[in-house]
């Protein structure tokens, strides 16, 4: 849709018949003159509005180059000092200037693992239930209402997890899961040490429910470019609800919903409020899942303001350049699946 | 096509085993999803009555009008928290908004043409949702570092980064949904291509953008770990935008956890004040634009 200008069609100026043919020409020439000044101007505003937006445009690029040689800069004394080995050491230790990622980097994967074995089927259900069994006149309000889960900010849901969800946690359900799931022999050792409410479960429950609006709303879009002719063949065969959605809706947008999930995924892996306090903040390893721990949001959270030892901050920012690279990837990930999905819907 | 699924009621085919056994599936399929949905529900409903039961009885007048109590001192309110926030997010949304649409404008009108745009469209995506913490302590290392103060304009610019890419996306899906046939009238009648864009094409998605706007406010009202490290916080009242500056989310988080209790009682009132300000804008742009909005 470029217009060349330069190729449209110039209207001649109308001759008017009390000119002679020399004074017409002049006219002429002079209206010529003067549309082709126009025109040049534009141009120029043309070239000024591409190169202006081009700019704005550029910055969102530039800011990335800037907060990844940023983190880098800053990040480079503490790899000095421990070299690429920091991303596995066990230790994290501010008193004797010792430090290492793999707690944060274990908190931060464990929380987020567990966050999404929880928030996939319910996710899951949800755009099962607004594209399928939902009456028409209630998907909007249902639709908003789970996309709100996404609006409450992040620190509402650190504290309703700590004074309202863990006690309730730690009072009833932990032991429960503890006198059920504790004894039995692999799984046991996670689901054991005292219940506390807060910990690696609590936060991962938290974070559960706060990525399932992006994944299900990712779903329910997915879901919606299945052609209705492919549904309405499996119904016509005889299937019912849940097969042609387990069957048919399922295989098809799996390119989509894996994506969703990976987006979920990256939206979780850089959670800080509600994690910093759920979590407990104990920087140590543990098997249970019970036990408090850290993420690597919720350490840069804690203790970054406080850091006095120049290699303190480093590590920090050693962390928070690691936490940056692996939600790059994984959104990625995602949003490569998701272009694919839309490909698809090409397709239809 | 709900009409097409098997009706319990009416079996058509001789209740046999396996036609049993794939009802049954069905109908707990279809409980679980109910139980989903219903899970989803209740779990905003309890939020939200948490936020009220324990919030409602710290809204007072003396609220809006006092500024944070000192340690250990009765009373007090969120005076300050409240105005550093106005701020702090008025002047990055003033920042981000001109930047995110020019931007977005780009990406509609010549995102098509070039690699460079198909970057930055991929990157904008990604962006909109980096951990917002790495983003505080970006502009913790490029501006509090260098000047060697914390400020509200720092705060600002950690907002207006998370803010950029929201507008940004939502300008540019907006932008793409224009008919041709209108920007195409517009060109026949001679006017060049910025005209176009910004007179013709824009207008005509004013309201789209503008929820993408309000969206990126809601967004960025709440965000509380990008101010940890650039606005920091301000017991007093303060209108120096170049100096540490207390705003709500990070008075919240400070109130929430101290042992005192009209300090935990404020910080759930400040809760209450922010989510159903950010919650109130989320429904009200997604309403009052809902026919602009691309799904």
């Amino acid at each position: 849709m470029s217009a060349d200008i330069t190729t449209t069609p110039i209207p001649k100026p109308e001759p008017a018949s009390q000119f002679s043919t020399a004074q017409a020409t002049a006219a002429e020439q002079a209206a010529m003159q003067s549309m082709m000044r126009t025109m040049r101007k534009q141009r120029i505003q043309d070239f000024f509005f591409h190169k202006t937006t081009m700019l704005f445009a550029l910055s969102v690029l530039l800011v990335l180059l800037g907060i990844i040689i940023s983190l880098m800069v800053g990040a480079w004394p503490a790899f000095k000092e421990f070299g690429p080995g920091f991303i596995t050491r066990v230790e994290w230790d501010p008193v004797n200037d010792q430090y290492g990622a793999m707690i944060a980097i274990v908190g931060t994967l464990a929380t987020s693992g567990i966050a999404l074995l929880i928030a996939f089927p319910i996710s899951f259900g949800i755009a099962l239930f607004l594209t399928e069994i939902c009456p028409a006149s209630l998907r909007r309000p249902l639709g908003t209402a789970v996309e709100l889960l996404a609006g409450v900010p992040s620190i509402i849901y650190g504290m309703w997890g700590l004074f309202v969800f863990a006690p309730l946690f730690g009072d009833y359900v932990q032991p429960f899961l503890k006198s059920t799931l504790g004894v039995l022999p692999i799984i046991g050792p996670f689901f054991s040490g005292p219940t506390m409410g807060i910990g690696i479960l609590t936060a991962a429950l938290i974070l559960a429910v706060m990525i399932i609006p992006f994944i299900s709303s990712v779903m329910r879009d997915v879901f919606e470019i299945v052609p209705a002719v492919l549904k309405e063949s499996a119904y016509g065969l005889g299937c019912t609800r849940w097969e042609v959605v387990r069957k048919i809706v399922l295989p098809y947008t799996k390119t989509g919903v894996v994506g969703g999930v990976m987006l979920g995924l990256g939206r979780a892996l850089g959670e800080t409020m509600a994690v910093t306090f759920v979590i407990g903040n104990a920087n140590k390893l543990s098997f249970s899942l019970f036990a408090a721990g850290n993420s690597i949001a919720s350490t840069l959270a804690n203790e970054f303001a406080e850091s006095d030892t120049v290699l303190h901050t480093s590590s920090l920012f050693a962390l928070a350049l690691i936490l940056f690279v692996i939600t790059f990837i994984v959104l990625s990930a995602a949003k490569l699946m998701l272009v694919g999905m839309s490909r698809k819907e090409g397709l239809k | 096509m709900n009409q097409a699924a098997i009706n319990p009621q009416e079996p058509i085919v001789p209740m046999n085993k396996v036609y049993r056994k794939r009802l049954f599936r069905h109908r707990v399929g279809i409980a679980m999803s109910v139980l989903a949905m219903s899970l989803g529900l209740a779990v905003l409903a309890w939020i939200l009555v948490t936020l009220v039961i324990n919030g409602f009885s710290a809204l007072s007048v003396n609220m809006f009008t006092e500024s944070t109590p000192a340690p250990g001192s009765e009373g007090g309110g969120l005076a300050n928290a409240i105005f550093g926030t106005f701020m702090i997010v008025g002047l990055s949304t003033l920042v981000s908004t001109p930047i995110g649409i020019l931007a977005g404008m780009y990406l509609a009108e010549y995102g098509n043409e070039n690699k460079l745009a198909a970057v930055t469209r991929f990157v904008t995506d990604i962006m909109l949702s980096a951990p917002s913490i790495v983003i505080g302590m970006f502009v913790w290392a490029a501006y509090v570092a260098t000047t060697n103060h914390y400020s509200g304009y720092a705060g600002s610019i950690a907002l207006a980064l998370i803010a950029v890419p929201v507008v940004v996306r939502t300008t540019d899906n907006m932008l793409r949904l224009v008919p041709s046939s209108l920007l195409e009238a517009a060109f026949a009648l001679g006017a060049p291509r910025w005209k176009v864009a910004m007179t013709v094409r824009l207008r005509a998605v004013k309201a789209g953008v503008i929820t993408g706007v309000l969206l990126a406010v809601a967004r960025i009202s709440g965000e509380t770990a990008p101010l940890l490290f650039t606005a920091l916080n301000n017991q007093f009242f303060s209108k120096d935008m170049n100096g540490p500056m207390a705003n709500l989310p990070v008075v919240i988080y400070g109130f929430a956890m101290s042992p005192y209790d009209n300090w935990r009682e404020l910080a759930w009132g400040g809760a209450l004040l922010v989510t159903f300000s950010v919650l109130a804008l989320n429904i009200i742009s997604r309403t009052m634009f809902s026919q602009k909005i691309p799904n």
